[in-house]
C-alpha cells in the first residue's frame, strides 16, 4: 500500500486529525497573541520590563519541547485535560516572535512622525492607536506568522501527550516503523504551515506597503 | 497716588516668554537662563548652529520638555501648569519634511487636530479645502498619501496641519531646510504673505541668515545653549558682536546678495 492509498483508506481520520490540528495550533496562536502583543507594547512603554520580558519568553523558548510538554502533565488544573496542555504549552513557545515583533515594530516608527504626533497634541492612546500601531502592523504580522507556522509544527508533538493533532500519525508510524504512516502525519501537517505562511505573509506584504503607496 | 496700569500693558501679555529657563540633561546644560519673549502678531526667528539650542528652545514652549530651572510662560500660564495635550494643541508645529503621517492621506494629515478635537465632519472638510487652497496645493491632491508627493508639497502640507485648528501661536523647526533652492525661496515668500495676514506670534528656527532676515521681525541668535543677541532685523547689520559679524560676513560673501 503507498502513501497516497493510505490517505485515501484513511481519509476520515486524517481530515479529523488535520482539524485538530488546526484547532491546536489556531487557539494556542490566538492566545498567544492575545497576551504577547499587549505585553509588547507595554515594553515599548515601560522600558525597563523590556529585558526581563524578553528574556523570559526566550527562556521558554529555550526548553525542549517534549520537555515542556512532560512539565506541565503534573499540573492538577490542567492535566485531566490533556488539549489544554498542549495549547498553553505551544501558547508559551508563540509568545516570544509576537512580543518581540510587537516591540521591534513600534520601536522601528519613524521617530519624527512619533514626535510631530506628540507635539500636535496627540494622547499617548491615540498615538498608539493612529500611528505607531498602523505603522507597526506589518512587522507585528511578520510575528504573527512566525508564530503561526511554529505553533503548526509543534502541535505535532502534542500527540505523544495525548492531545491529538497530525502527530498522532506520526507517533503511530514510528511505533509499527510505517513510512507511510509517518507521511500521513507530516505531509499535511506541512502543507497546513506551508498554507498559513503563505496567506499570512501576503497579508504582511499588503500591510507594510501601507506606508508607501505609490 | 499711583498711575493705574494702562489698558494696553494688561493686552500685552507676550505669546511666549522664557523667564531665566535652562535645560540641562546629564549634567550638561543644552539651553542656559534664557531670556526672550515674543508677542502676538510677531515672528522671531532663532538663528544658530545646530547644537546651539535652538530645538530645545522649541520643545520647551510646547512642554515637550520641561525647564529643570527658570520659567517658559505660554499666553502668561506657566508650561508646568498647562494640560499638555490643550497646550499643545494650541500650538502648530512645522518640521523640516512635514513630520507627516505615512499612512494618512493629505486630507487625514491636514484634518489630525480638528478631528480628535471632534469637529463635526462638514467643519473639518471645508476646514480641510480652505487650508489647501491657503498653501497652495490642488484640492485633487488631498486623497494622495505624503509619498506620492514632491518635496514642496509636502511642506506645504505640514504647514496647512500645523494651522488646521488656527492656533495663536506657531513654531516652525527648519520647515524648508530640505527644498531645492527654487522652492524654498517660494515657501519664503509665500510663509512672509501668510505670516502678515494671520499675525500669530511665530518662532521660526533656522540657520540660514537670509531666510531669517526675510521672514523675522527679530532675530535671536543662539551659539552652545546661550542667547547671544536678540534684535530687531534692521539693527543686525549695524551690531559690533564678533558672532553677529560672523555671520553678516559669511552672508555679504555670497555673489549677488
Amino acid at each position: 500500500m503507498n502513501f497516497l492509498q493510505f490517505m485515501m483508506a484513511n481519509r476520515q481520520q486524517v481530515l479529523d486529525l488535520t482539524l485538530e490540528h488546526i484547532t491546536l495550533a489556531g487557539v494556542a496562536t490566538l492566545f498567544a497573541a492575545l497576551v504577547g502583543i499587549p505585553l509588547g507594547i507595554l515594553i515599548t512603554r515601560v522600558p525597563q520590563l523590556s529585558k526581563p520580558v524578553l528574556g523570559g519568553a526566550n527562556i521558554i523558548q529555550t526548553i525542549p519541547s517534549l520537555a515542556l510538554f512532560g512539565f506541565l502533565l503534573p499540573a492538577p488544573w490542567i492535566g485531566e485535560r490533556a488539549g489544554r496542555l498542549a495549547i498553553l504549552a505551544l501558547a508559551l513557545y508563540a509568545l516570544l516572535p509576537l512580543i518581540r515583533n510587537t516591540y521591534a515594530g513600534i520601536r522601528s516608527v519613524d521617530p519624527a512622525v512619533v514626535d510631530a504626533g506628540r507635539a500636535m497634541g496627540l494622547t499617548d492612546r491615540q498615538l498608539l492607536f493612529q500611528v505607531e500601531l498602523p505603522l507597526a502592523s506589518g512587522v507585528i504580522v511578520a510575528g504573527v506568522r512566525i508564530a503561526t507556522v511554529v505553533s503548526i509544527g509543534l502541535a505535532t508533538i502534542a500527540a505523544a501527550i495525548g492531545a491529538g493533532g497530525l502527530g498522532e500519525f506520526i507517533f503511530r508510524g514510528l511505533a509499527m516503523v510505517n513510512n507511510q504512516v509517518i507521511l500521513a502525519g507530516a505531509v499535511p501537517a506541512a502543507l497546513l504551515a506551508l498554507f498559513a505562511d503563505f496567506v499570512l505573509g501576503r497579508l504582511e506584504r499588503r500591510l507594510g506597503s501601507l506606508h508607501s503607496k505609490s | 497716588m499711583t498711575a493705574p496700569p494702562s489698558h494696553a500693558s494688561t493686552l500685552e501679555v507676550p505669546a511666549i516668554e522664557f523667564d531665566h529657563a535652562s535645560f540641562r540633561l546629564n549634567g550638561r546644560a543644552l539651553l542656559h537662563d534664557l531670556v526672550l519673549s515674543v508677542k502676538q502678531g510677531e515672528t522671531l526667528v532663532l538663528l544658530g548652529r545646530s547644537g546651539s539650542g535652538k530645538t530645545t528652545t522649541l520643545k520647551l514652549i510646547n512642554r515637550l520638555l520641561l525647564p529643570t530651572s527658570g520659567q517658559v510662560r505660554v499666553n502668561g500660564q506657566v508650561t508646568a501648569e498647562w494640560d499638555p495635550i490643550r497646550l499643545r494643541r494650541s500650538i502648530g508645529y512645522v518640521i523640516q519634511d512635514g513630520g507627516l503621517f505615512p499612512h494618512f492621506t493629505v486630507e487625514r494629515n491636514i484634518a489630525l487636530v480638528p478631528r480628535i478635537e471632534n469637529w463635526p465632519r462638514e467643519r473639518v472638510e471645508a476646514r480641510v479645502r480652505e487650508l489647501l487652497a491657503t498653501v497652495g496645493l490642488n484640492a485633487d491632491l488631498a486623497s494622495r498619501y505624503p509619498s506620492q508627493l514632491s518635496g514642496g508639497q509636502r511642506q506645504r502640507v505640514g504647514v496647512a496641519r500645523a494651522l488646521a485648528a488656527d492656533p495663536p501661536i506657531l513654531i516652525l523647526d527648519e520647515p524648508f531646510g530640505a527644498l531645492d533652492p527654487i522652492t524654498r525661496s517660494e515657501m519664503q515668500k509665500e510663509f512672509r504673505t501668510l505670516q502678515q495676514r494671520m499675525r500669530k506670534a511665530v518662532i521660526f528656527v533656522t540657520h540660514d541668515l537670509r531666510e531669517a532676515l526675510l521672514l523675522g521681525d527679530r532675530i535671536a541668535l543662539m551659539e552652545e545653549g546661550r542667547l547671544i543677541v536678540d534684535l530687531p532685523v534692521a539693527e543686525l547689520s549695524r551690531s559690533q558682536d564678533p558672532l553677529v559679524r560672523a555671520y553678516v560676513e559669511a552672508f555679504s560673501a555670497l555673489p549677488n546678495s
